[in-house]
Formats: C-alpha cells, sequence, structure tokens
C-alpha cells in the first residue's frame, strides 16, 4: 500500500486539521483589519505574544482561573489592538500605504524587545496537563482539539457579529468601499476602533489556545508569523474564504511534513507549496489585489 | 570648494588607518561601512517603492553560501562569493518572476518577502548538522592567518580599505542607477504601472532587474561580513530581524538621498555600541526597544529620514537626484 492508511499518516492529518483551526483564526484577525482599514498589522502575533504571557502571569502567578484568565486576556488584547490603531495607524492613516506596514514593523521590534525587558528569554508555560485521547490507535492532543473547537466558536461568533448587527453591516459595508460609506453617514474612525478591538481580540483568543500547546517566550512570534503571513497572502488578503481554505492547506502541510522531517522543514515545504501555487494558480492572490 | 569637498573627505577616509590603529574604534567603522553598504543595497530596490522584507535571506545565502563552500570543498570566496550572488539571484528570480509577472504589489509584496527571510532563517535551523543551525557558524582559519586567497585577515587596517572599497562601490553602483533609464522606468512604474506599461515599459522585466541587482549585492555584503567576523549565525545575517534592520536604517537616514542609508549604518550602530557600553550585559532587548520606538516616531514624524529632511531643509526648491 502507499501508506496512506498507515496510522500515523491519519494521525498527523487529524493533528494538522486541528492545527488549521487556531492558524484559520489567526488569518481571519489578520484579515478582518486589512479588509476593513487596509493596513496590515506585521506585529500580529507579538500581540499574541503578549496574550500568552497575560496567561501565563494570570494562570501561574495570579491564580485566576483559567476561563476568566481567558476572558481578560481577549479583553487586554483587544485594547493593545485599539491602542496600535490609535497610536500608530492613525497618524498614518492618509500617507503611502506602506509606511503603515513599516510603522507596524517597528511595532514588532518594540513588543518583542519590551517583553524581552520585562519577561526575559525564559520560555515559559501554563504546566497544564491536558489529557490526550486515544481514538482507534490515534493520539490525539486534547488541547488541540480544545483550541480547534474555540477557534471555530469564535469564527462562528464574528460571522454572526459581521451579519446580524448594525455596525457589523458598518464594517462589511466599509470594506467593500471606502470611499462611499463616509458619506452615507457612517462613522468611520468608530468603525476603525472597533475593527481594531475584535482583531485584536481575535488575537487575544488565539494567544488563550496557542498557551496550551506552546511555550511562550519573547521570540515565540517568529514560529507562526510567516505561516500567518503565507496563508493570508496565499488566500488573498482581506479574502477571509480564502484564508480558512489556506490556513488547513499549510497545516496540513507542516504537519505531515513534520511527521517525516524536522518541524523546521514542514515551514520550507509549505513555502515551497506557496511559491509552486504562485506559478499554477495567481488567480487565488488576485482576488483583492491593491 | 564644493567639488573639492568629497575629494578631500574621500582622502581623508583612506588615510586614516595609516595614522590610526585602534582596534576597537576601527572595528566600529568597519561595521558601519559593511552595513552601510547593505543598506544601500536595500535601498537600490526599496527606493522604488518595492519594499522587500526578504533581504535578510539574500545576506543569510551570501554568508552562509560562501562559508559552507569554503569548509567543505575548500573552495576559495574568490570563487564563493560569486557563487553566493549567483545562488541569491536564483532566489530573487524564482521569487520575484511570479511576484512581478502576477502583479504582486506593495502589502502582498512585503509579506511575502518576509516569510522568504524566515524561510532562509528555517533552513538554516533545519540543516543544523552542516550549518551549525541557531549555534552559528565559523569559517576555518586558513593557516598562517591572513591571506589573500582565502579573504581572510587578521589586521583591521586591511578590513577597513577593504570596506571602504566596498562601500564606495555600494553608492557608485546606486549613482549609476540613479542616472540610469532603469530609474525613469522604475519611476513611471511605482507612479502607475498600467501607464507604465502602456508607454512600452516592460514592468517585470525592469523590476526583476533592480531586485536581482540589490539582492546580489546584499549577498555579497553577507559574505564580506562572514569573512570578516569569522562568525555567523542565523540570527545575525537573516531573518526577519534582519531585514526590518534594514528597513528600519535606511528609513531613519533617508531612503531617497544617496547617503541616507550610509547615515542610517552610522547613527543605528552607534545607538546599539552606546547602549551596549551604557546597559553592559543588561543592554538585550534594550536596544532594539529604542529601534522600535525610534522606527515607529520616524515614520509618523520624519518619514524622509534625518538626511532627507535636513536636505529638503536646505535646497527647497532643486529636485535632488540622488
Amino acid at each position: 500500500m502507499l501508506g496512506i492508511f498507515d496510522v500515523y499518516f491519519l494521525e498527523a492529518l487529524l493533528d494538522g486539521f486541528l492545527l488549521g483551526g487556531v492558524f484559520a483564526l489567526l488569518a481571519l484577525g489578520l484579515n478582518l483589519v486589512f479588509g476593513v482599514i487596509d493596513v496590515v498589522w506585521i506585529c500580529y502575533v507579538e500581540l499574541v505574544m503578549f496574550g500568552m504571557y497575560g496567561m501565563y502571569f494570570l494562570y501561574v502567578a495570579y491564580q485566576v482561573p483559567f476561563l476568566l484568565a481567558a476572558l481578560i486576556c481577549i479583553a487586554g488584547v483587544g485594547l493593545l489592538g485599539v491602542l496600535l490603531h490609535v497610536l500608530v495607524i492613525q497618524p498614518l492613516l492618509g500617507t503611502a500605504p506602506i509606511n503603515q506596514l513599516l510603522a507596524t514593523g517597528g511595532v514588532l521590534f518594540l513588543l518583542q524587545s519590551a517583553a524581552t525587558v520585562m519577561f526575559g528569554v525564559d520560555f515559559r508555560n501554563l504546566g497544564i496537563r491536558l489529557p490526550v485521547l486515544e481514538l482507534s490507535g490515534m493520539y490525539i492532543s486534547f488541547a488541540r482539539l480544545l483550541a480547534f473547537a474555540a477557534a471555530l466558536a469564535g469564527m462562528v461568533l464574528l460571522y454572526l457579529f459581521l451579519a446580524r448587527t448594525y455596525v457589523g453591516t458598518a464594517i462589511r459595508a466599509i470594506a467593500q468601499d471606502r470611499q462611499i460609506m463616509p458619506l452615507m453617514g457612517v462613522d468611520t474612525r468608530r468603525v476603525y476602533i472597533v475593527t481594531s478591538l475584535i482583531g485584536g481580540a481575535l488575537a487575544g483568543l488565539a494567544s488563550c489556545l496557542l498557551v496550551l500547546q506552546y511555550d511562550v517566550q519573547p521570540f515565540v512570534g517568529l514560529t507562526f508569523a510567516p505561516i500567518t503571513f503565507l496563508i493570508v497572502v496565499l488566500g488573498g488578503l482581506g479574502n477571509m474564504i480564502g484564508g480558512f481554505v489556506a490556513a488547513f492547506l499549510f497545516a496540513e502541510i507542516i504537519s505531515v511534513s513534520g511527521l517525516y522531517l524536522d518541524q523546521e522543514w514542514g515551514y520550507v515545504f509549505a513555502f515551497a507549496v506557496f511559491v509552486v501555487l504562485m506559478f499554477v494558480r495567481p488567480q487565488g492572490l488576485l482576488a483583492r489585489r491593491s | 570648494m564644493n567639488r573639492l569637498l568629497p575629494w578631500v573627505g574621500a582622502a581623508a577616509l583612506v588615510a586614516l588607518p595609516f595614522v590610526y590603529r585602534e582596534a576597537y574604534p576601527l572595528h566600529i567603522l568597519i561595521l558601519i561601512l559593511i552595513w552601510s553598504f547593505v543598506y544601500t543595497s536595500w535601498s537600490v530596490m526599496g527606493r522604488f517603492g518595492l519594499v522587500s522584507l526578504g533581504h535578510g535571506g539574500f545576506m543569510g545565502i551570501g554568508a552562509y553560501t560562501t562559508a559552507l563552500l569554503w569548509n567543505y570543498w575548500h573552495l576559495s570566496p574568490w570563487l564563493g562569493i560569486p557563487l553566493a550572488m549567483l545562488a541569491a539571484t536564483a532566489v530573487a528570480v524564482l521569487i520575484g518572476y511570479p511576484c512581478f509577472r502576477f502583479r504582486i504589489t506593495g502589502h502582498y509584496f512585503a509579506l511575502l518577502t518576509l516569510a522568504l527571510s524566515a524561510i532562509v532563517l528555517q533552513v538554516v535551523t533545519a540543516t543544523r548538522d552542516v550549518t551549525g543551525g541557531s549555534l552559528g557558524y565559523t569559517p576555518e582559519r586558513y593557516e598562517g592567518g591572513s591571506s589573500i586567497y582565502a579573504v581572510q585577515f587578521l589586521d583591521k587596517e586591511t578590513w577597513y580599505l577593504i570596506a571602504l572599497g566596498v562601500w564606495a562601490f555600494g553608492l557608485l553602483i546606486r549613482y549609476r542607477v540613479d542616472r540610469s533609464m532603469l530609474r525613469y522606468a522604475l519611476e513611471a512604474i511605482t507612479e502607475d504601472e498600467d501607464a507604465a506599461a502602456a508607454a512600452g515599459v516592460h514592468v517585470t522585466v525592469e523590476k526583476l532587474k533592480v531586485t536581482v541587482l540589490s539582492a546580489a549585492m546584499t549577498a555579497f555584503a553577507g559574505a564580506i561580513y562572514c569573512q570578516y567576523q569569522m562568525f555567523i549565525s542565523p540570527d545575525t545575517v537573516s531573518g526577519i530581524a534582519v531585514s526590518l534592520q534594514m528597513v528600519f536604517a535606511t528609513v531613519v537616514g533617508g531612503l531617497y538621498v544617496l547617503l541616507g542609508p550610509t547615515l542610517g549604518a552610522t547613527v543605528t550602530i552607534l545607538l546599539t555600541e552606546t547602549l551596549r557600553i551604557w546597559f553592559g550585559t543588561g543592554a538585550v532587548g534594550w536596544d532594539n526597544l529604542v529601534y522600535g520606538t525610534l522606527l515607529v516616531l520616524f515614520i509618523i514624524f520624519l518619514p524622509q529620514g534625518l538626511l532627507g529632511s535636513v536636505l529638503a531643509r536646505l535646497t527647497p526648491a532643486r529636485t535632488r537626484a540622488g
């Protein structure tokens, strides 16, 4: 046989599927902010890193129950997103788009080094041992299952918010036409701030889920940042469905190649696949070009 | 007098190591010159709105290819460096061609190239059996220490002169690009790609030209850096941090002026060294904290950079070519 029914292979596939949920969540937040404000937060994953530290200190140092800590974290990182928008993005809204991108690059430096200065370079984790489920010979990490479910729930909530509420409708409208909406009486400033809050909150949610699976350290962003950017570019910046599909594709590539080789090679393969896809299916990328 | 000034400056720079031989200041000067060349290489394409965050990758390719060829096959850097530049060129074409062909610009391009620099770092880390991974890598010392064949020199004076030559060469390339047809084509593309294409500019080819030039220069810089420091690690020559550092220093100095990247390198390296001396080993993180804050402030309040703003103040009416 091709080894396709190998139990390890199936396990890696399933693992990749679960990992894809968290990647999709990350890509979703970045896509939302880009779609509405037309800004890429290069420091997005660093916001997640701060959320992970928040979880660590709340849960380990202050003994806050996990769920409460998670809620505080989601709100906190959401506020961080608002702060980022008001302090850095807002003064730059009228300038060349690349300036906004570079400014968030500066924030990336700032957040990384602020974490180094404040928390040191030690690896920290919550010390929660979640059970591993066994399903006909396959082992499934409960942390991943939980992360997948929570990520999915977060996405459904966001969908309902965008589809059913007045502010959500305004957000979608601005994403479609940035010039007309102010004329229709929508306060873009407010919508941008709400969007930043949600974008940050999604990063906060991702941080609560990732902290269960990974140690936190100032450079943890480097593990997720490249893959998140590849996902949003492949899906088409601002295109949420595209990002969703790309997230699962890349998570599978990383997970399956991690089975046979080192994890780093998974990232390298994902990049190779990405380059090939760019040649073969550029329309996927051109869905919303600027 | 104005004509004479650059020549006097150049003569003073060349004469410096013959009169002044203090090791530490010379070391700092060499680093400033090498990084000035790196930033100038980046600015060759960066000034045309092609904001690449993948140059850390090219620098890493240059440094690691040269060092690996020397250690494993004893291939002299005289051959290794051109091969490294060729490798960087190949990667630049492989990534650049689809980008330019399918009109991936702005945010897309920046994010894509950002991923490239991260991937080069991942490859170096993944092939740790060969490259030493994140522990870094050292080219073998040639017996006897200094050797033109191995491009290894023990004394700082020689390296200073080499770095000076490399830096001047970088300025010359940028100066020539600024006065070439390529510049007009690329400026037209920056303004409006469709209009430029309609006017007969081959958008993909022109962008590829400048990208390949910039990538090859950066790979060269990586190799020179490796030969000078005799130690490279993924964090110092590749990855996102190095790429962002290139953008940052160039923006601080002034992207649109010839000596902007040089000023940027001078300011940032002196800043790092000062912070290092002030804080001692406690400086870990502080220098980047200042970096990041300054970068954000600069982009908001002084997007033309230090030198750019000063020149704009001095010559408000004249158009500045370089």
